[in-house]
């Protein structure tokens, strides 16, 4: 049964949850329950909060997600062929090159574009 | 006591037994290192470190700690939002323990023996990403963000060059499933692939150590927590137990990456001298006490480097270690046809 095999998982998630919520509600009971406007305001050095905190933040952020998406489905896509490279022999691995260069040629344009320079 | 035995055979009832273990190891384990950290930093810094509480070399400080978190008052920001606030550390303490899942204590006992294991390892370890970015956006604080954006940017560069460090392993060995792979380096410690594939898993465990350090938001990669610069990076507003999950989640991960590192290219669970102290008990010391070593280098490395830039952060990620790790897979490759 390959569906059996995923049972444990299952139930690892829903333990680490169920701990979780024990540790929350644990912290509720012993803990006090004084709040205050002070207290409550949002920690910014001593400082009264200026704006929001939720204000824009450099677009090289954004380059970078981009970028993991890109090379993270190419990775995807090795995962499978390293498990069977043995058995598919030299036809598997020039097709790979391949594949490969085809991921060289992008990886060479977006270093020539400047998109890794971070300042 | 035939009841017992009928209720332990059920399969279900097993499986979570199964699936309780690893978090009788992580809550003591994490204990231990919180104080073990503050002791190796001391050291290292030529004091003693918490020398009063429990008596021989402080060594309850952390159970002291805990008791205090737990004494706390559960603060929830006025202006965060309330439920995404409340739910990040349930995601982050999943992400990591679920992790836990596939990871090989020894030749008897893994959580799971799904044949995606390492796999499975990489994915789910993410998703630590998506807990911090939760519960930094949902605080409304500009430190919090700045470490989750920091954070985030560095954990999904870090995870290309580490997934393809792992790839070489999988390469040798054919197989996804841990368990497999730890078979695959039976013998005396010159079996291990980190020695004996040398050099291509040697520079592939190199590689994929410095990404697991990234991975875990350590020294010298720990820009998302710069105390220095961002107080406390994704958890400032956090307090009480939440903050505690959160720091349980960060030393389950630390545990987690050194294991995969040991399960990758140290031989796990098999023993150093072929099958002298072998066998499923020695393979749970072989392993832990591996994995001990491991948290004991990250430590090591934590006091010894300074913390890096962020854009020498991402230079050496995306121009030093990607191409490396790219040569790497390919003279693998190379190798193993000229092998065959």
């Amino acid at each position: 049964m390959v569906l059996l095999d995923y049972v444990p998982i299952f139930i690892m998630v829903s333990l680490a949850g169920i701990f979780g919520l024990v540790l929350s509600k644990a912290s509720e009971i012993f803990g006090p329950k004084k709040p205050n406007p002070e207290k409550l305001s949002t920690y910014e050095s001593g400082m009264q909060p200026i704006r929001t905190a939720r204000e824009r933040f450099s677009v090289k952020f954004y380059l970078v997600a981009m970028l993991f998406i890109l090379f993270d489905v190419e990775i995807v896509f090795l995962y499978p062929w390293a498990a069977v490279v043995r058995e598919l022999r030299l036809f598997g691995f020039i097709e790979m090159l391949i594949f490969v260069a085809v991921l060289l040629v992008g990886y060479v344009y977006i270093l020539k574009k400047g998109a890794l320079r971070w300042d | 006591m035939e009841s017992i035995q009928a209720i332990l055979n059920n399969p279900y009832v097993f499986a979570a037994l199964m699936a309780l273990a690893p978090l009788l190891w992580i809550l003591p384990y994490a204990l231990f290192a919180i104080w073990f950290e503050r002791k190796v930093s001391a050291h290292m810094q030529d004091r003693l470190g918490p020398m009063r509480t429990g008596g021989w070399h402080g060594w309850s400080q952390s159970i002291a700690d805990l008791v205090k978190l737990l004494l706390k008052e559960d603060l929830i920001p006025a202006k965060s939002k309330h439920g995404l606030f409340m739910l990040a550390p349930y995601v982050v303490f999943v992400g990591s323990y679920a992790a836990y899942a596939v990871i090989p204590f020894t030749s008897a006992y893994v959580g799971s023996e799904i044949n995606v294991g390492i796999f499975y390892f990489v994915a789910v370890s993410s998703l630590v990403v998506v807990g911090i970015l939760m519960g930094a956006w949902s605080s409304n604080n500009k430190w919090s963000l700045f470490g989750a954006m920091r954070s985030a940017a560095q954990i999904v560069s870090y995870e290309i060059p580490g997934t393809l460090a792992i790839l070489a392993v999988v390469m040798v060995v054919g197989s996804l499933s841990l368990q497999d792979i730890v078979r695959a380096q039976e013998g005396w410690f010159w079996n291990w692939f980190v020695f004996g594939k040398f050099p291509f898993l040697f520079i592939a465990f190199l590689i994929y150590f410095l990404c697991s350090l990234a991975e875990v938001n350590r020294t010298p990669f720990d820009i998302p927590e710069a105390e220095s610069e961002l107080v406390a990076g994704y958890h400032t507003e956090y307090s009480g137990m939440r903050f505690a999950m959160f720091y349980l989640a960060e030393y389950a991960n630390m545990f987690a990456v050194s294991a995969v590192a040991v399960t990758l290219f140290f031989g796990g669970w098999q023993s150093p001298f072929g099958t002298f102290l072998s066998g499923p008990a020695w393979g749970v010391f072989w392993f832990l006490s591996k994995g001990m070593g491991f948290i004991f280098l990250q430590m090591w490395l934590r006091w010894t480097l300074p913390r890096l830039r962020v854009d020498q952060l991402m230079y050496v990620n995306w121009k030093v270690l990607m191409p490396f790790a790219f040569v790497n897979i390919i003279f693998v490759g190379l190798w193993m046809m000229i092998a065959q």
